[in-house]
C-alpha cells in the first residue's frame, strides 16, 4: 500500500467526521499557537532592546564606578569618587583602541522658561559626548572645549523640553532658561531618539559641558561615569582591557585587588537586559509546550475512539487482506495527518497573533523560522507518538470479532 | 475429477476453544472437497460449526489439526502477513452485513481489496471495480454512498467486492440474511449468474430454501459433517417470478 494511499484513506476517514476531527486537532493548533507566538513575541523584545541599546550609541563603552568593601563595609557605588577628568585624559592618551571619551556627571533639577517648567535631567559632558551616545543636533550647535574650559552656561536641549518649555512657533535657539537656580543659553536643540528599551525617555535631556554641571551646579571634582567609544565593535573586548588597565594604574589598584570602578561594553548590557527577556520566554514557552502535550493526548483519546469506533472496519480491511502492518500505517497516518493540519493552522494562527500584538506593542516582528521548524517537526512526532499506542491496537484487532462487532 | 480443478480440500479438519477451563470441540474431524465451478451450500443450526468452519476456509482461522489446501497451497503454519496474502488474493467475502466503508463510494468499496495488492496499479484498480459493479448490474451507482443504497444493492456492491481480486473462490455468509425474500431471491439469481460463469462459491446458509439455489449442500451437527449431497437445484429467476407481486402500500 503507498503513502499516497495512505493519505487519501486517512484525509477521507478525517472529513467524515469534521467537527470531531477540527475539535481534536484545536488542542495542538492552541499549543502551537501559542509556542509561535511567544517565540517570535520575546525575539521581538530582544531585537527591540537591541535596537535601542545601539540607538543608544555603538561601540559604547561604560566605565561606572563600582561598589566597593572597605574593612568588610559596602560603600555603595555611589560614594565613589575616583572616577576623575584625569583618568579621562588618561584612557584617551593610552587606549588605542578608544577614539572618543567623554566624562559624565548628571544632575536633574527643575527646568523653568518664564511661566513653564519642567522637571529635567542634566548631563554634562565633553564635546564629544553627542557623537558616542549618538544624539544629533536639530537646530543650533554643539558646544565646544572652550565652553568647557569656561563652564560656560550653555546647554543644548532634547525635543521633550523644547516642548514643554517653548511655544510651537517659538525658535529655543539663544534663549536663556534656567535649571535650579542656574540661568544657561540654549545653543542647540537635539534631534528626536524616542524611548529607550527601558522606557525612559531619551529626548528628555539638557546636555551641558561637564565642568558647568561639576563645578556651577554640583560642586564635586568627581565623575558619576565615563563614556568611550572603541573603534570598532571587533575591538571592543581589547578596548575595556586598556580601559581597565589604564584605570587600575591610575587608581592604583593592586594586582588582584577589587576595581573600584566597572567597564561594560554595550554588549553587555545587551545580554544583560535581554536575559530576563529570555528567561520570561522560557518559562511561557514551557507552557505553551504543556498545552502541546495536552492536545497530543486528546489526539491520542479521539484516535482510540475512532480504532474502538471502526472496529468493524478494521475486521473487514484484514479480512479482505490488509496486512497488520497496512492497519497500524493507516491509523498512524491519520493520525499524524491529524496534527499536521493542527501544526500548520496553529502556526498561522501563532504568527497571526504575534503580529497583532507586536503591532500593538509597537515592537519589531520577528519570524524566528527555527522554532516554525521545530514545531512542525514537533506535530509530527506528537502526531506518531498520540497514534502509535490506538494504531497498535488497530492492528492487533482479531479480524473474526472485528467482523462481529457492533 | 482431477486433482486441479480442486480449490478447497480439508482432510481431518479440528478446531478446539478453550473457553475459561473448558475444552470446546468446534470441529471434529471434517473432511471436504471443493472442485471449481461448484456452487455449495454449507449448512447447520447454530452451534454446528459452520462459522468456525467459515472462518478457517476464509483464513481468518487456523485449525487445531488437519490439513486446508486452498487452490493447492496448503494453509498450515503461515504467517499473518502470509494469511493476509492469501485472502487478498485467493478470497472474496460476502458478508451478512455487507461491511462496506459507510460515506464511500460503491467504486471505492469494490477498490478496497485491490488497494491492498501493491501489483495492481491505480488504473487498473479503478477498471477492475467497474468492472465487477457491471457485473453485479450497479453501473449506474457507481458514486452512491452505501447510505443511498438498499439492502439489495449494498449487498451486491459488496459482491462486487467480493469479485474484483478474481478470487478462486467466494466465501457468502448468511449473505441473504439481513434481505427480504425477494432481494434474496435477487441476490441468489446474481449468485447463479456468477456461478454460471463459471466461478466457484461457498454459501453458508441455515436457511434450506435459499439452500436449493445451490448445486451441493453439506449439512454439519456438532463439528460434523451430517450430509454431503448434491442437490435439485431451483432457478432463483423462476422463484423471483413465482413471487406473488408486491403490493405497493
Amino acid at each position: 500500500m503507498d503513502i499516497l494511499n495512505l493519505i487519501r484513506i486517512s484525509v477521507k476517514a478525517l472529513l467524515r467526521n469534521k467537527t470531531r476531527t477540527a475539535l481534536s486537532m484545536l488542542g495542538i493548533v492552541i499549543g502551537i499557537a501559542a509556542v509561535i507566538a511567544v517565540v517570535n513575541l520575546g525575539e521581538g523584545l530582544k531585537q527591540s532592546t537591541a535596537n535601542q541599546l545601539s540607538e543608544m550609541g555603538t561601540n559604547l563603552i561604560m566605565v561606572m564606578r563600582a561598589n566597593q568593601r572597605r574593612g568588610g563595609v559596602s560603600m555603595g557605588g555611589s560614594n565613589v569618587q575616583t572616577l576623575t577628568v584625569r583618568d579621562c585624559e588618561l584612557i584617551a592618551q593610552n587606549a588605542k583602541n578608544i577614539t572618543m571619551v567623554s566624562p559624565v556627571v548628571n544632575s536633574a533639577g527643575q527646568v523653568v522658561n518664564g511661566a513653564k517648567n519642567w522637571s529635567g535631567t542634566v548631563y554634562g559632558g565633553s564635546p564629544e559626548y553627542l557623537d558616542i551616545r549618538k544624539y544629533e543636533i536639530a537646530t543650533g550647535v554643539n558646544f565646544t572645549d572652550d565652553d568647557v574650559r569656561k563652564y560656560a552656561k550653555v546647554g543644548l536641549i532634547g525635543q521633550t523640553i523644547v516642548k514643554e518649555l517653548f511655544e510651537s512657533n517659538e525658535d529655543p535657539i539663544g534663549k536663556t532658561i534656567r535649571i535650579g537656580n542656574i540661568p544657561f543659553k540654549v545653543i542647540g536643540t537635539l534631534k528626536e531618539k524616542g524611548e529607550n528599551s527601558m522606557g525612559m525617555d531619551q529626548d528628555d535631556i539638557i546636555i551641558m559641558p561637564y565642568s558647568t554641571v561639576q563645578k556651577r551646579m554640583l560642586g564635586v571634582n568627581y565623575l558619576q561615569q565615563i563614556v568611550c567609544s572603541a573603534a570598532s565593535e571587533d575591538v571592543a573586548e581589547a578596548a575595556v582591557t586598556e580601559v581597565e588597565q589604564v584605570l587600575r594604574a591610575s587608581h592604583k589598584i593592586p594586582e588582584g585587588g577589587n576595581d573600584d570602578f566597572e567597564v561594560r561594553t554595550q554588549q553587555e548590557m545587551l545580554e544583560m537586559m535581554t536575559s530576563m527577556t529570555s528567561m520570561i520566554t522560557t518559562v511561557l514557552i514551557a507552557i505553551a509546550l504543556i498545552s502541546l502535550l495536552v492536545g497530543c493526548i486528546g489526539i491520542m483519546n479521539i484516535m482510540y475512539v475512532t480504532v474502538t469506533e471502526r472496529t468493524k472496519e478494521i475486521g473487514l480491511r484484514m479480512s479482505i487482506g490488509a496486512k497488520n502492518a497496512a492497519i497500524l500505517m493507516q491509523f498512524l497516518t491519520e493520525s499524524i495527518i491529524l496534527s499536521l493540519i493542527g501544526g500548520v493552522l496553529g502556526l498561522l494562527l501563532g504568527l497571526g497573533l504575534s503580529y497583532v500584538v507586536t503591532l500593538v506593542m509597537s515592537l519589531p516582528f520577528v519570524v524566528n523560522g527555527l522554532w516554525m521548524v521545530i514545531a512542525f517537526v514537533s506535530c509530527a512526532v506528537l502526531g506518531l507518538i498520540a497514534g502509535f499506542f490506538p494504531a497498535l491496537k488497530a492492528s492487533r484487532t482479531d479480524p473474526i470479532n472485528a467482523l462481529r462487532y457492533e | 475429477m482431477s486433482n486441479e480443478t480442486s480449490i478447497i480440500k480439508v482432510e481431518g479438519l479440528k478446531r478446539t476453544f478453550i473457553v475459561g477451563s473448558e475444552e470446546v470441540h468446534a470441529l471434529k474431524g471434517v473432511t471436504f472437497e471443493i472442485r471449481q465451478g461448484e456452487f455449495v451450500s454449507i449448512m447447520g443450526s447454530s452451534g454446528s460449526g459452520k462459522s468456525t468452519l467459515l472462518n478457517i476456509l476464509g483464513c481468518l482461522d487456523q485449525p487445531t489439526s488437519g490439513e486446508y489446501y486452498i487452490d493447492g497451497i496448503s494453509v498450515r503454519e503461515r504467517t499473518k502477513n502470509e494469511l493476509s496474502e492469501i485472502r487478498n488474493r485467493k478470497i472474496g467475502f460476502v458478508f451478512q452485513s455487507y461491511n462496506l466503508l459507510p460515506r464511500t463510494s460503491a467504486l471505492e468499496n469494490v477498490e478496497l481489496p485491490l488497494v491492498y495488492n501493491p501489483d495492481v496499479t491505480h488504473r487498473e484498480r479503478h477498471e477492475r471495480a467497474q468492472h465487477a459493479l457491471e457485473l453485479v448490474g450497479l453501473k449506474d451507482r457507481m458514486d452512491h454512498t452505501p447510505n443511498q443504497l438498499s439492502g439489495g444493492q449494498q449487498q451486491r456492491v459488496a459482491i462486487a467486492r467480493a469479485l474484483v481480486n478474481d478470487p478462486v473462490i467466494v466465501l457468502a455468509d448468511e449473505a441473504t440474511g439481513n434481505l427480504d425474500t425477494r432481494t434474496s431471491y435477487e441476490i441468489m439469481s446474481l449468485f447463479q449468474s456468477l456461478h454460471e460463469q463459471g466461478k466457484t462459491i461457498a454459501f453458508v446458509t441455515h436457511e434450506s430454501d435459499i439452500a436449493v439455489f445451490t448445486t451441493r449442500t453439506i449439512f454439519l451437527r456438532d463439528g460434523h459433517i451430517l450430509r454431503d449431497e448434491p442437490v435439485a437445484t431451483k432457478s432463483a429467476a423462476e422463484a423471483l417470478a413465482a413471487l406473488p407481486a408486491e403490493n405497493d402500500y
